[in-house]
């Protein structure tokens, strides 16, 4: 299965009240890949992330999913092309895991209908293909941090969509378990062809996962191709006002950015702080 | 884990939950009959039955069909209304204590029924329209008042508690303006009652529940998916506006209604959705289940009133002796847990 389904932004403004976040983006995510949306925090990245899946409306502008504005198209037929895995999401108190996977087939079933094979064959595979199956007559909030996420990405994988968007799957993870989150997001993109979107916070995880970067800095897209081209260390001083190596990671080829900080840094010594513009050597303005 | 395996897992926990809500409608049709049967004359389930077919039985067709069954219909209706408004509201706020006697709105509806018999001295009906008035309207206020800048359940919670103590405030003090005459009728307004059910006290509420009641449960699967919270309900497809407003104002309805015809029975909406989820375990819709257990608390409590002590109490007095202890282990528990509210 190859997808075919597009998401794009179009002179896209978002605001919370008065205060523009992202301002006149365009944007178009590549399908059938595994995309990456990094930047500082505050930078707009998650905003950006929320306004493809439909949960903040544009000021002005539109995301297009398959060339039509999401605004225009029924919210449960969107749900059938476009999963989300928000941040941190909440599971009802004592609800068993196969039941919160089946939850993913909510967009799938009419009203009042009952559990068609197919729904249970596709919870089945969605708990097979996340290593949760034993799980399945669990409560969810008896499981591990690392096992709860994977649940809930197998509900996302329930809902049965050609475009995945997840906003910080990673967080709360310890390094084992992120590995496991993004090898599964992998394996999902290769198997099924699901185009994949993430805002993640780990630059050499998004380095090493993705296909395609967005930097994103003050709301705009600074830079956007493979991360092999885009991650520099000019991106990541511009980007995350950091000084950086930035070397081939040994294990994978992609880059790998090391943080030159103020301290623990061995010769040759690190560079002098840029002079700031402002301001005069005593601290005084 | 096979798919006949999660089928098994899953149709297992499906047969609980119907099997229990069956028995909980029985219970219900039980203590509904009992309430027909039992008073200070016993009538067998065959004189009831004729009577509720409409046959003329001596003594019987009185008691029954002028007394025993409206009061036992109110009760069935009301307790209905209160915990299937109750369990929305906990639902959806995604807490116990979110019940709506708790944020404030049966205090709107007892408030302006006190004050439209204390200080307006209006008739019955009228007095039912204030009720109804006062629960919408006080329930609109604690919506806006939280609204501002975002909507958490939190902020709903405390500002309704707040709106709730204001109003329970405002009550008292027109109490104790009261004439000694008001007050008994007054005193309806603060426990709640089904004394003096008569048909045209049970009809507006018949109504309401004909037309809320559908529309909320048609929305069971969509509160279900709400319950993930709003980001993942909307990723769902789930109309998250639309589906809330039906939901909130079908619960404020029923509330109204049931609270203008009965009182504010108390501790009914609070208690009802916790047992069931209790019963029925979570995953599934509690709305039907809460349902079923508010009436069966209501129309139990109120034989209890009547019948277990020498003098009889209203059926609020009941519920209150029921719900207080639990609203205080809830509370106790909230607190072990390390939570917040």
């Amino acid at each position: 299965m190859t997808t075919t389904h597009t998401l794009r932004a179009e002179a896209l403004t978002l605001s919370y009240g008065d205060r523009p976040v992202v301002a006149d983006l365009d944007l178009e995510i590549p399908p059938g890949r595994i995309t990456v949306i990094v930047g500082a925090n505050g930078c707009g990245k998650s905003t950006l992330l929320r306004a493809l899946a439909r949960l903040l409306a544009p000021t002005t502008g539109q995301v297009l999913l398959d060339g039509a504005a999401l605004r225009s198209l029924p919210t449960k037929e969107i749900a059938r092309t476009l999963g989300l895995l928000p941040q941190s999401p909440t599971a009802p108190e004592g609800i068993a895991v196969a039941d919160l996977v089946g939850r993913g087939r909510h967009p799938h079933q009419r009203m009042l209908a009952r559990w068609s094979e197919n729904d249970y064959a596709v919870v089945a595979q969605a708990l097979a293909d996340t290593g949760t199956a034993e799980l399945a007559d669990r409560p969810v909030d008896e499981l591990s941090g690392g096992q709860r996420q994977r649940v809930w990405i197998a509900m996302a994988l329930a809902q049965e969509t050609d475009i995945l968007l997840l906003d910080e799957p990673t967080t709360f993870l310890d390094v084992s378990h992120q590995i496991e989150v993004l090898d599964l997001l992998t394996d999902l993109n290769r198997a099924r062809g699901t185009t994949i979107v993430m805002v993640l916070h780990d630059i050499n995880l998004a380095a090493r996962y993705a296909d395609h970067v967005f930097a994103v800095r003050g709301g705009r897209v600074v830079a956007s191709g493979a991360p092999a081209e885009v991650i520099t260390a000019d991106l990541i001083r511009d980007v995350f006002d950091l000084d950086a190596l930035v070397v081939p990671d040994p294990v994978s080829g992609s880059p790998l950015v090391l943080p030159r900080g103020r301290h623990h840094v061995q010769s040759p010594p690190a560079p002098p702080l840029p002079p700031t513009s402002s301001g005069a050597p005593d601290g005084t303005p | 884990m096979s798919v006949v395996q999660i089928a098994v897992g899953r149709r297992r926990r499906q047969r609980r939950r119907a099997l229990i809500t069956g028995i909980l409608a029985l219970l219900v049709v039980a203590v509904y009959a009992a309430s027909l049967m039992i008073g200070q004359t016993f009538y067998s389930p065959t004189e009831v039955w004729a009577v509720m077919l409409g046959q003329t039985v001596p003594g019987a067709s009185f008691t029954v069909g002028e007394l025993r069954l409206p009061r036992a219909t109110l009760g069935l209706l009301a307790g209905l209304a209160f915990g299937m408004a109750g369990t929305t509201f906990q639902t959806m706020l995604r807490n116990p204590l979110a019940s709506p006697d708790i944020i404030g709105i049966t205090s709107g509806a007892s408030a302006a029924a006190v004050f439209g018999i204390i200080v307006l001295s209006l008739n019955e009906t009228a007095v039912s329209m204030l009720a109804l008035g006062g629960a919408l309207l006080t329930a609109t206020a604690i919506y806006l008042l939280s609204h501002r800048g975002g909507f958490t359940g939190t902020r709903l919670i405390l500002i309704g508690i707040g709106v709730a103590a204001m109003l329970d405030s405002a009550i008292t003090y027109v109490l104790s303006r009261a004439a000694a005459w008001d007050l008994q009728t007054a005193m309806q307004w603060l426990t709640g009652s089904l004394n003096g059910a008569t048909w045209g006290t049970v009809a507006p509420l018949a109504l309401a529940c004909l037309v809320a009641v559908p529309a909320m449960l048609v929305q069971g699967r969509a509160l279900g998916v709400l319950r993930l919270g709003d980001d993942s309900a909307t990723a769902l497809g789930v109309r998250v506006g639309p589906t809330r407003i039906v939901l909130i104002v079908g619960a404020v309805v029923l509330l109204a209604f049931a609270t203008a015809a009965a009182g504010p029975i108390a501790f009914v909406a609070f208690m009802a959705g916790p047992i069931a989820a209790r019963l029925v375990g979570p995953g599934a819709s509690p709305l039907l289940p809460a349902a079923l257990v508010g009436a069966a608390l209501v129309l139990a409590a109120d034989l209890i009133g009547q019948f277990a002590f020498d003098t009889r109490y209203p059926v609020g007095v009941v519920t209150g002796v029921l719900g207080a202890p639990y609203l205080v282990y809830l509370l106790i528990r909230t607190n072990r847990s390390g939570g917040s509210l």
